[in-house]
């Protein structure tokens, strides 16, 4: 065995000693075991991982969290508090019924992962670990798989037909030492339509998996904030498969936390499908540490589907932002309209910017480009609004503000898009003051 | 209300001196026009004035009612009363018209230590000055002159102008790039705000503009100095004769 893949293979024995499979019924624990072995076959991640060059995985690997201080919000109006919508609260990892309303809503089926494990629910067995497991090749998601392996809640949502109203999953962190890990599972059967809404930061370090299968004609807006805990660390994954004439649309908006890494995975798999993936980070180096990667993949396997991929990074005072984004577009792909942008605004010399762009192409047909800059406030721009007598500060928040502008643009439901807008101000707002 | 005495300025990035030596008075109520060759520091003076960065003042002094301008940020400049209106007017992806203006009008209020616009009363008195220069709702909510055409985004400026009610208006070739129609609705608008408390220095190349804002001043600029100075008459014998007679006449 070679060194790495010895450092691999010990970080995650070490992870494991620590780790109970949680009890299940029969599928749930093939599925967990599944997992298990994909995950042993891998090992955890090691600093010379391809996909790992960017950011440091040894506080994600290691066996117990590094605590994190938990954020007082104030009297701050919660976040989506204005969207009517279905609340399912977990508080730290745990699911909380009595935060949460009741898990019943016209158009949808629900329940949470602890007790759909023990269930023999056809739709369930059919997609827990399945999406995530075809996004393991061709780059190793480990993570995903110990998610797989070991999450012991999460929702399953299948959608039959347009959902009533919007279902927002509440990540309350309240325990300093809290590791959490959830797994969600939705399901959109054909012409089904849901929006998904995340917030909150869930726990000192978050494990979160998203599978979402969006059958033909179904729509899927997901829109989360991933809570502005100083010292939290995340690792996510969502895995989407998309039917012909579906719709994927995720925007995610990180400000704080000293080290997220958000995966997307995104495999077009029928004609004439959308999918958008956008996020908007702002981070200050100097607030404990700011590490945010965003790592995307996006496989076209059918004709005529777009795919677009946003992400916007303003960093200051040694903040680090990192993309990694693959555009992958398979034999008889034709007419893919595939695009990706990744730009950062550096507020200072001393942040950081990483980008790695990736276009694999096997159909003729095709329109597929990516733009990646990094640069500094316009002076131009600040010039013409100081000379209008905007002091240097606020023209820097309006133009931070607009430049995360089109990220925000990609969410479609306008009430949303102003919740974020307003909560970017506030928090500009905040640091002037 | 714009003094300005013997001011040298170089460019900061390269060791090029643009002005040598200007002396210029306005005073309260007039209307100066500044004519000369491309090159001469037309440009160079208003950005000065107005505080943009890359220029080093050398020697030499500008002051608007009293107050030392070299000496303030751009935005103190604005709130004391400075505006300019920019040849080629900047274009902000992202900042909405009005939010820039209604920004822009507040915080001058509050660097002046008087109370913020309420936002009716912002709406109502954009939207009646800016019917009056024909711009339209749309171009209130579109971005800072993103896809407005040479004429709309001159528009932009006056409005602004009227908006943030400047003492000192210096106006960059505002002519640059406007049709007769919109020269004539760009006059209208800068001669409204005509007022015996406010100044306006103009900057332009041509005579055609000066039809329209009648100056009490014409000056004459070229290599870095004001070379003549008259009355409005200066600026038709430009217009017949070229700077060529005047220049030689004062080398």
């Amino acid at each position: 065995m070679s060194a790495v893949a010895q450092l691999k293979q010990t970080a995650l024995a070490d992870r494991l000693a620590v780790l109970e499979s949680p009890a299940g019924g029969a599928w749930a624990n093939e599925a967990r075991a599944d997992a298990r072995a994909r995950l042993e076959a891998m090992g955890l991640p090691a600093p010379r991982d391809e996909y790992w060059r960017f950011t440091r995985p040894a506080s994600l690997n290691a066996p117990v969290p590094v605590p994190a201080a938990i954020f007082d919000h104030g009297c701050e109006a919660p976040v989506f508090g204005a969207v009517d919508r279905l609340t399912i609260v977990f508080v730290d990892g745990v699911f909380d019924p009595d935060q949460s309303d009741p898990l019943e809503m016209a158009g949808i089926e629900i329940e949470r992962l602890a007790d759909a494990a023990g269930k023999d629910i056809h739709w369930v067995r059919e997609l827990y670990g399945k999406l995530e497991a075809r996004g393991q090749a061709p780059v190793e998601r480990p993570f995903a798989a110990l998610n797989t392996a070991f999450a012991a809640d999460g929702v399953v949502i299948r959608v039959t037909g347009p959902a009533e109203k919007p279902v927002n999953l509440v990540y309350r962190h309240e325990n300093e030492n809290s590791d959490a890990m959830l797994h969600h599972v939705v399901k959109l059967e054909a012409g089904a339509d849901l929006t998904l809404l995340e917030n909150g930061p869930a726990a000192a370090r978050f494990n979160k998996v998203l599978e979402v299968e969006v059958a033909d004609g179904a729509a899927f807006h997901h829109v989360r904030t991933q809570g502005r805990d100083h010292e939290r660390q995340a690792v996510t994954h969502v895995f989407a498969r998309l039917g012909a004439e579906s719709i994927f649309k995720s925007f995610t908006l990180t400000v704080n936390g000293r080290l997220t890494r958000n995966e997307c995975v995104v495999e077009m798999k029928g004609d004439n499908a959308v999918a958008h993936i956008a996020g908007a980070a702002m981070g200050d180096g100097s607030d404990d540490a700011f590490h945010h990667d965003d790592t995307v993949f996006v496989t076209h396997d059918a004709e005529n589907c777009e795919s677009r991929q946003v992400f916007k990074k303003v960093l200051r005072n040694g903040a680090v932002g990192a993309f990694q984004g693959k555009i992958l577009v398979k034999p008889g792909a034709q007419k893919t309209d595939g695009y990706q942008k990744s730009q950062s605004l550096l507020l200072d010399d001393d942040s950081t910017f990483l980008a790695k762009p990736e276009l694999e192409i096997y159909a003729d047909d095709v329109a597929c480009s990516h733009g990646s800059t990094s640069g500094a406030i316009d002076e131009e721009a600040m010039f013409y609004l100081r000379s209008r007598g905007v002091p240097e500060l606020i023209a820097t928040d309006l133009l931070v503000l607009a430049f995360l502008a089109d990220a925000i643009a990609e969410i479609e439901n306008p009430a949303i898009a102003d919740d974020i807008t307003g909560r970017l101000d506030a928090w500009l707002q905040r640091r002037r003051s | 209300m714009l003094k300005i005495n013997n001011l040298h300025v170089k460019l900061e990035e390269e060791d090029k001196q643009i002005l040598k030596g200007v002396d210029l008075e306005v005073p309260a109520g007039a209307v100066h026009a500044i004519m000369g060759p491309n090159g001469s520091g037309k440009s160079t003076l208003s950005y000065v004035l107005s505080g943009r960065d890359g220029y080093e003042v050398t020697e030499g002094s500008a002051s608007l009612d009293g107050m030392d301008l070299l000496g303030m940020e751009a935005e103190e400049r604005a709130a004391a009363g400075l505006f300019l209106a920019f040849q080629y007017p900047v274009e902000i992806p992202g900042v909405g018209n009005m939010t820039f203006l209604r920004t822009a009008v507040n915080a001058q209020r509050k660097a002046r230590g008087e109370e913020e616009m309420s936002a009716a009363d912002f709406l109502k008195l954009i939207r009646e000055k800016a019917r009056t220069l024909k711009i339209d709702a749309e171009m209130l909510k579109r971005p800072v002159n993103v896809g407005f055409s040479g004429g709309e985004k001159k528009r932009n400026e006056i409005l602004q102008m009227a908006m943030l009610e400047p003492k000192m208006c210096i106006l960059d070739e505002t002519d640059s790039g406007l049709d007769v129609d919109a020269m004539k609705l760009v006059s209208d608008g800068v001669n409204a705000l005509r007022d015996e408390g406010r100044s306006f220095l103009v900057i332009t190349h041509y005579q055609r503009l000066l039809d329209h804002i009648k100056p009490d001043v014409v000056h004459i600029m070229a290599a870095g100095r004001i070379i003549k100075s008259g009355g409005p008459e200066l600026a038709l014998e430009v217009e017949h004769n070229g700077y060529a007679d005047i220049l030689s006449e004062t080398a």
